[in-house]
Order: structure tokens, then C-alpha cells, then sequence
């Protein structure tokens, strides 16, 4: 880890992507290229909270689009109850975020006492749950078939909607990326590596992994109104599995245990499953787009296991630690030392 | 003068094997005491019931008098009861440093913080050093921990343990599969923190060497029983104790010559 400075190389680049895509908009020429940018940045949000569970607690969650589609209901149906004003929006958003903080905490100190495997199939029944109330409360969801509203004014324009999405996403990396480093962080961590020494070191690990699925699940939520507002419309998609297994794939594709790799996988499925699907006006066989993906997916599991980042992170160590070789000879002299008080 | 930690009728049955059976153990503060016996003696599965890894069937546990039977391995290692393992039992992604600094961060109450950036606490860094350098770990701090060597290994445990800082210790058998020149090295960690005087100190151990050195005094388990329980030299003497432990051995060896 090292000592972190804030003109680091890692702050560095972090600092130019962030210009890059504050210009993006303005170079792109195409609508769709920013709408594909912003649902990247939408789903990275979710991407990075499914991150803190997998990758920092080491807790698979099968129940992950709960918290997205709650999210997303809440600002559906709050702004087209009430007017479509910012004000609104934005408390839909803290509505969002605390019904499903509510939710997931319930959700984790019912579940989290279980072990691993039993848990990720009891998050699957509990979201299947949430899946079946928004098809069967037609009163207020429409059912299957969803209904439309309409955003904030501010959100016509896709590029305010873009640098939007932007902020938030930047705010949530920053506090997410505190939030790991941060001495409660550490205790995830441990508690991934091997829960049950954590708990011989007198850290009572069920309120870890509580407070983990509390932030996710907050985190996911506000994905979730984000996404509802991209669309203008929701409907029971929003809670279904397909919304976990994506955060699942992206965050293992762009790397595990890492904040920057949810977003890097983010994108690429993002881009990859929109020009993939682009190709199948010249190629049919891309209309079954989603079998390259497969592959994809099993060959990277296979020879990546670490993720784009994680690999990237590891070669960039070695070449570091090659770099640095000639200077070891020193560090082998407390080595002598230690036999001395050894005799 | 009350014992601090005392277990009385202390047994476990795994199926139809008592693996302890009945163990009555009173231990004064600031003691150092080993336990002996065979393998499959139950000496580990007594540690474990001691530190709430395993509920007993019968019996119960006092630390200063009062029952642990309701407090799970989380409340005792705050009421001051640390152990360490004697299968390796490390973080092992994390560096050697983190492992200690987790130890002192939850000694030092620092567990909910999720505002500060963890390098802003000094004080929990500098004791984790000092520590890896009380077991000669010092030039491995950044190490990760699944590279170390087993012995390395075995003082990091031990560092982790120092860091808790509890009144007791329970070191299961720290020497356990160690080269020969590292044994020396945990012995001298050892006598330090007896040294030091504070601490209460259960220590499992084949070494007898080792334990005739260190202990004041020494309890023998033979089939999950307490044989016998007195000073070290009262152990060698004790003729049940030769039979069962030392003279079954010394017979093994003369059957391999």
C-alpha cells in the first residue's frame, strides 16, 4: 500500500479521466454516445456498491436489484404522484436511499448470521419477493407493464443529465473509497480474508457485514433513481435478476476489490453489449449477441481471475518491485541482525 | 487467593469420544503454566473450549470467578482472554502490518470509524511496528502475509496476540512445525513477555526443554483427563505421568532404535 499522497500517479490519472469525460459531451457528436455514457456511469454506481459486498466483504449476494429497483420505484412513482420538480427528484432519492438502507438492514441481520452459500440463496427468495409485490401492487406499480412519468425539466437536456450522472458518481467513488480505507474498511477486509480470526481479534463481524449490505444497498438505490430517470419509465425489469447478474459480471470482469474495477467493467460491457448488438444488422449471428458474451465472460474468469484491474494492478507491481530490485541488498541486513540476538 | 481463570467438570463429547472429560484447572494471575500430553490428548480442544471456539457439553469456565458460559470467543477476547492458533491463522492477502494493525485497532476500540483514512491513525501504525519488532518481524512488515515463511508466520501470530493485548495468553504450540534455528527465537519472544511480567500465560507445547525452562508449573492431559497438575519438577517425578506421556514415548523410541 504504501504511504498515499495526493499528487500521486493514481490521483493523477483519476484527475485527467475526470476532465476527459467533463469534455466528452462536447466532443461526442452523438446523442447516443452520451446516453450510452451516462447508463455507464449509472450502472458503475451500482457496479461499485455489489463491489463492497463481493470484493471488500466477501459476501456473494444473489439480491443485489432489489435496492436498485426499490430506487428506482421510489422516484417513479414520487414524481409522477407529485410534480415533476428537481425538489422532488432529489427527495426521492433520500426516500430511496433510506427505505432501502431500512430494507438491507433488516434484510442483513436476518440473513448475514448464515454462511455463505445459504445466504446468497436466501437473497435470491427475498428479492424474487420484492419482484413479485411490484407485479402484483398494480395499484401503484402498473404491474409487468411499468408506466412512464416524467423527469425534471433540468433532465431534458442529456448533457445536464450526463454531468449529473458524472457527479454522482464521482461523489460515490470518493466516499465509497473513504469508506474502505477508513478503519471500518479494514475490518471488511478482514472479514473476507477469514471471518472467523476476525472474530478471535474481538470484532463482532455480523455488524460488519450489516453495515456493508446497509451501504451497498444505499449505494445500489441511488443507482436506481438515476436509471429510472434515464428511461423515464419503469417496470418490473428493475428487480430482476438480469440487474444483479449485470453488477455481477461487471464487477468481476473489471476486477474484485477494487473501486476503479466495477467501473472499468461497467464499461465494457456497456460498450461491448451496445456495439455488439449494433453488429447484427450485417452479422445475424450478433443477434445472439449474448452467447460472444459468455464466452467472453468464461475466458476471463478463466484467465483473468483478478479482473482487468486486478491484472493490471499485479503486472504493474512486478515491473515496480523489478524496477526497485538493486536497492534489496540492503534490507537483508537486519536479517544478520537477528541471528546475533538469536546467539 | 481467587484464581483467574478456573473451569470446573470442564468436558466435550464429540459422538461417543469425551475429547476433555471433567478437567477441574484453577490458574493464579501472572502464572505461566503448560500443558503436556500426547497428541489426541485433548489439549487444543481445551484451548478451544477455553477461548469459545467450541461449547462445552458439561462443566463451565470462570475468569475471575465469573461464568463465561454465555460470552461466544468475540466477548472473552474482550474480557482479556487472547489466543493464538496452532494451525497458521493469519489474514493472508494482507500485509504483515495490517494483520497487527487489526489486532490494535480492536484493542484500541477503533472499529466503527468510516470517516477517517486509516494512515490518519499514527499511534495504531507505530504499535503494530513495535510489535512486529518485540517478535523480529521488523524487516517484513510490508510483506504479504501469505508469502511468509512458516515460522515467520507463527511470530506474526504471536505479534497479533501481543497486540491484543489481553491478561491472558493461550499459545498453542508456537513452535509447531518449526525449523530448529527458528524454535530459538520464539523461545526468546517468549521469555520476554514472561518476563515482562504482567501477563498470564497458558502455553501448550511438545518441546520439553522448552517448557522445563519456561514454566512455573505444568498440567498433564493424557486422553482428555487431568493427569496431574504441580511444579515441573513434580511433574518429572510423578510416576503415573512417566507411564502415560514420557515413558510411552521413550518405549516408542526404543521400538523405532
Amino acid at each position: 500500500m504504501g504511504q498515499e499522497k495526493y499528487y500521486s500517479l493514481k490521483n493523477v490519472i483519476f484527475l485527467i479521466i475526470i476532465i476527459a469525460l467533463i469534455f466528452f459531451p462536447y466532443v461526442a457528436d452523438s446523442r447516443t454516445l452520451t446516453i450510452l455514457m451516462t447508463q455507464v456511469f449509472i450502472f458503475s454506481i451500482l457496479a461499485m456498491s455489489y463491489d463492497i459486498l463481493l470484493g471488500y466483504t466477501g459476501i456473494v449476494s444473489f439480491g443485489h436489484a432489489m435496492f436498485f429497483g426499490i430506487g428506482a420505484y421510489t422516484t417513479a412513482i414520487l414524481l409522477s404522484m407529485y410534480d415533476n420538480t428537481m425538489m422532488i427528484f432529489l427527495i426521492s432519492i433520500i426516500v430511496g436511499m433510506i427505505f432501502t438502507g431500512f430494507v438491507s438492514f433488516l434484510v442483513g441481520l436476518l440473513t448475514l448470521r448464515l454462511k455463505s452459500h445459504f445466504f446468497a440463496m436466501l437473497t435470491l427468495a427475498i428479492s424474487g419477493l420484492f419482484l413479485v409485490v411490484a407485479e402484483k401492487w398494480r395499484t401503484v406499480t402498473k404491474g409487468n407493464d411499468g408506466f412512464t412519468f416524467r423527469a425534471p425539466d433540468l433532465f431534458r437536456d442529456r448533457v445536464f443529465f450526463y454531468f449529473f450522472v458524472l457527479v454522482c458518481l464521482v461523489v460515490a467513488f470518493l466516499v465509497l473509497r473513504r469508506f474502505v480505507t477508513s478503519p471500518l474498511g479494514k475490518v471488511l477486509i478482514a472479514v473476507r480474508e477469514n471471518e472467523q480470526r476476525t472474530r478471535s481479534l474481538g470484532f463482532r463481524t455480523l455488524h460488519y457485514k450489516v453495515i456493508a449490505s446497509i451501504v451497498a444497498g444505499v449505494v445500489a438505490s441511488l443507482s436506481g433513481s438515476l436509471y429510472a430517470i434515464s428511461l423515464r419509465f419503469v417496470n418490473t425489469s428493475v428487480m430482476s435478476m438480469d440487474i444483479t447478474l449485470d453488477a455481477l459480471l461487471m464487477t468481476i470482469i473489471g476486477g474484485v476489490g477494487t473501486l476503479v474495477g466495477p467501473i472499468v467493467g461497467s464499461f465494457v460491457i456497456e460498450i461491448a453489449q451496445h456495439y455488439l448488438s449494433g453488429l447484427a444488422n450485417d452479422y445475424p449471428i450478433f443477434e445472439r449477441w449474448i452467447i460472444f458474451f459468455g464466452m467472453l465472460y468464461i475466458l476471463v474468469v478463466i484467465f483473468f481471475p483478478k479482473g482487468i484491474v486486478g491484472t493490471v494492478y499485479v503486472k504493474y507491481l512486478t515491473w515496480k518491485s523489478k524496477k526497485s530490485r538493486p536497492q534489496q541488498p540492503k534490507q537483508s541486513v537486519p536479517l544478520v541482525k537477528d541471528k546475533e540476538r538469536l546467539e | 487467593m481467587e484464581p483467574i481463570i478456573r473451569t470446573e467438570n470442564l468436558s466435550i463429547q464429540f459422538g461417543g469420544h469425551r475429547a476433555v472429560d471433567g478437567v477441574n484447572f484453577k490458574m493464579q494471575a501472572k502464572h505461566f503454566k503448560s500443558i503436556i500430553g500426547p497428541n489426541g490428548a485433548g489439549k487444543t480442544t481445551f484451548f478451544n473450549l477455553l477461548s469459545g471456539e467450541l461449547k462445552p457439553t458439561e462443566g463451565e469456565i470462570f475468569l475471575r470467578g465469573k461464568s463465561l458460559a454465555s460470552d461466544s470467543s468475540i466477548e472473552r477476547t474482550r474480557k482479556g482472554l487472547g489466543r493464538s492458533f496452532q494451525i497458521t491463522n493469519v489474514f493472508p492477502n494482507l500485509t504483515v502490518l495490517e494483520n497487527v494493525r487489526l489486532a490494535v485497532q480492536s484493542r484500541e476500540k477503533v472499529r466503527f470509524n468510516f470517516i477517517k483514512h486509516y494512515l490518519q491513525y499514527k499511534a495504531i501504525t507505530n504499535e503494530a511496528v513495535e510489535k512486529l519488532e518485540q517478535v523480529l518481524l521488523g524487516n517484513k512488515v510490508n510483506a504479504v502475509a501469505s508469502q511468509l515463511s512458516h515460522g515467520e508466520k507463527r511470530k506474526l501470530e504471536i505479534a497479533m496476540l501481543l497486540a491484543l493485548n489481553t491478561e491472558i495468553l493461550l499459545l498453542d504450540e508456537p513452535t509447531a512445525g518449526m525449523s530448529l534455528e527458528e524454535v530459538p527465537t520464539i523461545l526468546e519472544v517468549i521469555r520476554s513477555i514472561k518476563e515482562q511480567g504482567d501477563k498470564t500465560i497458558l502455553l501448550i507445547e511438545h518441546k520439553m526443554d522448552m517448557i522445563l525452562d519456561l514454566s512455573d508449573s505444568i498440567m498433564v492431559l493424557f486422553n482428555g483427563k487431568l493427569l496431574a497438575d504441580g511444579t515441573p519438577s513434580e511433574i518429572m517425578d510423578n510416576e503415573t505421568v512417566q507411564n502415560a506421556y514420557l515413558g510411552g514415548l521413550y518405549d516408542e523410541q526404543l521400538i523405532k532404535t
